[in-house]
């Protein structure tokens, strides 16, 4: 860290030296940052983010009516809160960076809202999904561009109101995750009102033995069981509904997309529904000139799911800044009125937190062993039939 | 609420006291022998399935298609390499430690279970994910109602329950259960006649944890998924099973198995609030029970004790 802030110095110095050598048509420079999981467990999704950050910055430097010459910034946070407060301390200190694209992990994005708010540094979360980054409190500073499980669930509640289903009995687990699944969910199928919560059970997440719950809802006999959690229980419940003989249909969140759900199922994984934030980048709108700008810059790694996101967020700060000049509070209170923006991800809109509001969400059903789009598969186009599906 | 649903609570109730029951069992095997606490116990469970998922696999790739001959090797290949696995606990482990402090075994036990199943989740192939378990028994079923009887849990609680009685019997009624029982009730004694300690010691264990992977092959058949966090779970409830039975107790280790069962079925029916709830309200009474009767409730009297 401290060798790339030196390496960072070294270069303005030198770039400093070559404007004093006699560049009289030189821009101005103006700092900005990314933060992301550099290393550890999740480093792919946090180098991928950064990677297309820089791209974003090095496309602006390339375009000869840019206002000023930018210049990034990279912190690392590790995904852990206790590092993410530190850099994002570090950087939002550093009064020339103007502004950032910052945070894979929920946990670290939540743990330095504070610390950005304190600051007054504007910045546009590029990854993570938790609710309460944008809305436990009201920070002009934080942004967000990719879709939250608020997004998700609205889109889920959604899915199952127009597929005509009438009953939904909800199980989820007791962690943070599961209950704020299980409150978004609930609140957005009862906006829509065509469809009613028959019964809520929360689960431990490690509960092996559902029997009893499962045979409480079998009592309900709801057409959909709506299930806030992870795979490894996702897995058992689905497979109790078998044994206990109950046929409706499974609806889950982005908490079982992963591969390990249909290994752990086999056959029975069939017709298991899904949702996700964000969409795979070929699916998006600005996707395919993404992906050709960012293959030419032979990056050692893919930009991941949320690259075009990262992308995204940096795009919008450097547009800002061109707009408003390099100044934290002009570019806050621009980044206020984001009305329908145009981005690669699709039109943006921030509302009153900060959250973008039409965010991308793709939804899955699980046919032949894999994770098909549901508007692709064979269920959306009648062929195949969910549980009590008309 | 009505027959059906009532008949379907029982159901899943017995099949879960069955298996924390077998599991219960070990725990109380084992007190009664050496007076000490085996917390890895749930573990050789885990061990155990995956042990015969790992044996069907390989009868698989050798071509063996028929479920009766698949089961009856997994559960062959699953018990002895468990009953090896005890005895060498038991030997290198637990026996060494007799002169120590009882909380040393209690200790070693409990980081090897945690040695066990960081084993399988990181040697297994994909060990961290959730297996699927193969589905041997017959999958009939009968809808009575809101009830789904079916054929493979049936037979299942009838195997676990022979294999409680055929522990009786070898208990109770052959030369060897009377080398164990002499064995629990006095162990110099025992030696004095001429009872082989070590090797009594030895065969419990082996007994113990052979029923452990009974359990686990039974976990797996019953939900038809097993992952490397199965044993501790069932070695806590196993445990408190076996106390509240009264530890050293064959039949309070059973009684304690369904007991527990009922109770979580119960919590998750009858009480208001959400399941979520079903482990405190369970647990909350095990307290309860073991405030009022502190030996279990089965009262370990010398002579009988296993």
């Amino acid at each position: 860290m401290i060798r790339t802030g030196k390496i960072i110095t070294a270069g303005l110095m030198a770039a400093v030296l070559a404007l004093a050598a006699g560049d009289v048509n030189a821009k101005d420079k103006v700092k900005v940052g990314f933060i992301g999981p550099l290393t550890g467990g999740v480093a792919v999704n946090g180098i991928g983010g950064r990677n297309s950050a820089d791209l974003a910055v090095k496309l602006r430097n390339a375009d000869s009516k840019a206002k000023y010459e930018y210049e990034l910034v990279v912190l690392d946070d590790e995904c852990k809160p206790n590092v993410a407060v530190q850099v994002a301390t570090k950087m939002a200190a550093d009064k020339d960076i103007i502004a950032a694209a910052t945070h894979y992990c929920s946990a670290t994005a939540i743990a330095t809202v504070d610390t950005y708010h304190k600051f007054g540094f504007p910045v546009i979360v590029w990854g993570a999904v938790l609710p309460d980054i944008t809305y436990r409190n009201k920070y002009a500073e934080v942004h967000r561009v990719n879709g939250t499980m608020i997004n998700q669930n609205d889109a889920n509640a959604d899915l199952i109101s127009n597929l005509g289903y009438k009953t939904v009995a909800v199980i989820h687990d007791t962690t943070d995750y599961g209950k704020g699944h299980n409150e978004y969910f609930s609140k957005a199928l009862a906006k829509i009102g065509k469809a009613k919560i028959v019964g809520t059970f929360g689960v431990t997440a490690e509960q092996q033995d559902f029997t009893a719950e499962l045979t409480q809802i079998k009592a309900l006999n709801p057409d959909v069981i709506y299930f806030g959690g992870l795979t490894p229980i996702g897995v058992r419940i689905r497979s109790q509904m078998d044994k206990l003989g109950i046929k409706a249909v499974f609806d889950a969140t982005s908490g079982i997309v992963s591969d390990a759900y249909i290994q752990g199922l086999g056959p029975l994984a069939e017709g298991t529904l899904a949702f996700r934030e964000g969409a795979s980048t070929e699916k998006l709108p600005g996707g395919k000139f993404f992906m050709e700008k960012y293959n030419a810059q032979k990056y050692d790694n893919p930009p991941e799911a949320y690259g075009a996101f990262a992308y995204a967020a940096m795009d919008m700060i450097l547009n800002t800044i061109e707009k408003v000049g390099p100044d934290r509070k002009k570019v806050i209170d621009d980044l206020g009125h984001v009305i329908d923006r145009d981005s690669i991800v699709g039109k943006i809109t921030f509302d009153d937190h900060g959250q973008n509001t039409v965010a991308m969400i793709t939804k899955y059903v699980i046919q032949d062993g894999k994770f098909v789009e549901w508007d692709e598969s064979e269920y959306a186009s009648g062929k195949r039939k969910l549980p009590g599906q008309k | 609420m009505d027959v059906g649903l009532f008949a379907q609570y029982v159901m899943n109730g017995l099949m879960l006291g069955m298996m924390y029951a077998l599991v219960a069992v070990g725990f109380t095997l084992f007190f009664g022998v050496l007076d000490v606490i085996k917390f890895s116990h749930g573990d050789v469970v885990t061990v155990g399935a995956f042990t015969a998922l790992a044996a069907f696999a390989g009868l698989h790739a050798l071509g063996f298609n028929s479920p009766w001959l698949d089961l009856v090797v997994m559960l062959a290949i699953a018990m002895m390499a468990m009953a090896a696995l005890g005895m060498l606990i038991a030997r290198y482990l637990v026996m060494p430690l007799r002169s120590a402090p009882a909380l040393n075994t209690l200790l070693i036990t409990l980081m090897l279970g945690t040695v066990l199943r960081e084993s399988v989740r990181l040697f297994y192939p994909q060990g961290g994910n959730p297996k699927p378990f193969p589905a041997l028994l017959p999958r009939n079923s009968i809808d009575l109602g809101s009830f789904n009887l079916r054929l493979d849990n049936l037979l299942m609680l009838a195997a676990g329950g022979l294999v409680i009685v055929g522990l009786q019997f070898l208990l109770n009624r052959t030369k060897l259960g009377l080398a164990i029982r002499a064995v629990a009730q006095d162990e110099e004694t025992a030696r004095t006649m001429g009872i082989n300690f070590t090797a009594i010691v030895l065969i419990t264990f082996a007994i113990g944890s052979g029923l452990a992977a009974f359990a686990g092959v039974m976990n797996g058949l019953y939900y038809n998924e097993i992952n490397f966090g199965i044993g501790l779970y069932l070695g806590v409830i196993g445990f408190s099973a076996a106390i509240i039975g009264g530890l050293g107790s064959i039949y309070g280790a059973i009684l304690g198995g369904f007991l527990f069962a009922g109770l979580q079925t119960i919590g998750t029916v009858l009480l208001p609030f959400a399941s979520a709830y079903k482990d405190v309200f369970a647990f909350a009474v095990v307290i309860a029970i073991m405030a009022w009767r502190p030996t279990g409730l089965i009262q370990e009297k010398i002579s009988e004790r296993v």
